[in-house]
């Protein structure tokens, strides 16, 4: 009685609003580089910030293609999470909790780049002024907590890193680590990073690309098992075991 | 000197732990996993991580006892995880640099 539907994903997605985000990262190339490479859902996950996410939901309706509205967000420990949410209602309150711990320092986009924000005619319609590559001051454990709070869901990113990893950071998971699951790069070697911590044996691993340049979008290679394919139903399989381990 | 010597003279707050461990030497890093593999035994940590690993850390080391520098708030469950694994855990205003060097003075 498996009527489960295997779909490929990749979760972790930055656009230009993201300072180190190349200028070609537009919302409507994202979503175009997804379809080509065969997605049936991705991600719009900027620093600590969420306002391209709308505009790439739109354009994935178009193209038939999930877009799960995101935002990459650093702790306060300078973990970074991924954090998804159901609809850009839920993010966009999410948002504003985390727009009161973010400091307030004004972006130098002549050393970290500029942060664009666009419309779903892929057109830039702001610029955004403040600092994104910062943490936040809200810890890990209170970050999860809230994601949850808005009908969403956070996990730690990319945790075979060197930096921003809360393998590194917290030298393991946190406490009470809830999910069977945790994101790896793309690069990331399994093997090794098992056998440095043994207890990511008992997780699930998977891929997602941290895409900030056109290419490097993933191609269909990492699967979770839905009821329906959508943002719903995707955050949903994430918290009850939906995720394929990568080997 | 022990912990509680040099937290006395520093007028750090003892949170936890019987802070008679005697301090040989200094460590100061962030980064846990770090922490794990290059502190010393009889270390006196310091740190500006509010975390619960943070008494795990301390527990796998063998390190005198963990300072949270320059006023950062500890968690509840943080003190009682530091009371339970009997780890003596210090709270000081002072940034890591100005603590380890005051030490260093008194224990000349």
């Amino acid at each position: 009685m498996n009527d489960k539907l295997k779909i490929a994903v990749d979760l972790h997605i930055h656009t230009a609003l993201s300072p180190c985000g190349d200028s070609e990262m537009t919302p409507g190339n994202i979503v175009g580089m997804a379809v080509v490479n065969g997605l049936s859902a991705i991600a719009i996950t900027d620093h600590n910030i969420s306002y391209n996410a709308q505009a790439a939901v739109e354009i994935g309706k178009e193209l038939g293609i999930v877009v799960i509205p995101g935002m990459e967000l650093e702790t306060a420990e300078q973990i970074h999470v991924v954090c998804l949410f159901p609809d850009c209602d839920k993010l966009a309150k999410f948002q504003n909790a985390i727009d009161n711990v973010l400091p307030n320092i004004p972006n130098k986009k002549e050393i970290f780049g500029s942060q664009l924000i666009y419309n779903s005619d892929d057109e830039i319609v702001g610029e955004h002024e403040g600092m994104l590559l910062v943490s936040t001051t809200i810890t890990i454990d209170d970050a999860l907590l809230l994601a949850e709070k808005f009908g969403g869901i956070a996990y730690p990113a990319h945790v075979d890193r060197d930096s921003y990893s809360v393998l590194t950071t917290l030298g393991t998971l946190p406490y009470d680590y809830k999910y069977d699951f945790v994101e790896i790069s793309c690069v990331c070697d399994i093997e090794e990073i098992c056998n440095r911590y043994p207890e990511l044996k008992k997780y699930k691993l998977m891929r997602a690309s941290d895409a900030h340049y056109i290419d490097k979008l993933q191609e269909a290679n990492t699967f979770i098992e839905v009821d329906t394919v959508s943002p719903h139903g995707i955050i949903e399989a994430l918290k009850n075991g939906g995720v394929i381990s990568a080997v | 000197m022990t912990v509680n010597e040099i937290a006395d003279k520093l007028k750090m707050k003892v949170l936890a732990g019987d802070g008679n461990t005697q301090v040989k030497g200094f460590y100061a890093c962030d980064l846990l996993s770090w922490v794990i593999s290059h502190a010393q035994t009889g270390n006196m940590w310091l740190t500006i991580m509010n975390n619960l690993n943070v008494i795990a850390v301390a527990s796998l080391t063998d390190i005198a006892c963990v300072v949270v520098a320059e006023g950062v708030e500890i968690d509840e469950a943080v003190i009682n995880r530091a009371r339970e694994k009997e780890i003596t855990l210090v709270s000081s205003e002072l940034p890591a640099a100005e603590i380890i060097l005051k030490a260093y003075e008194l224990m000349k």
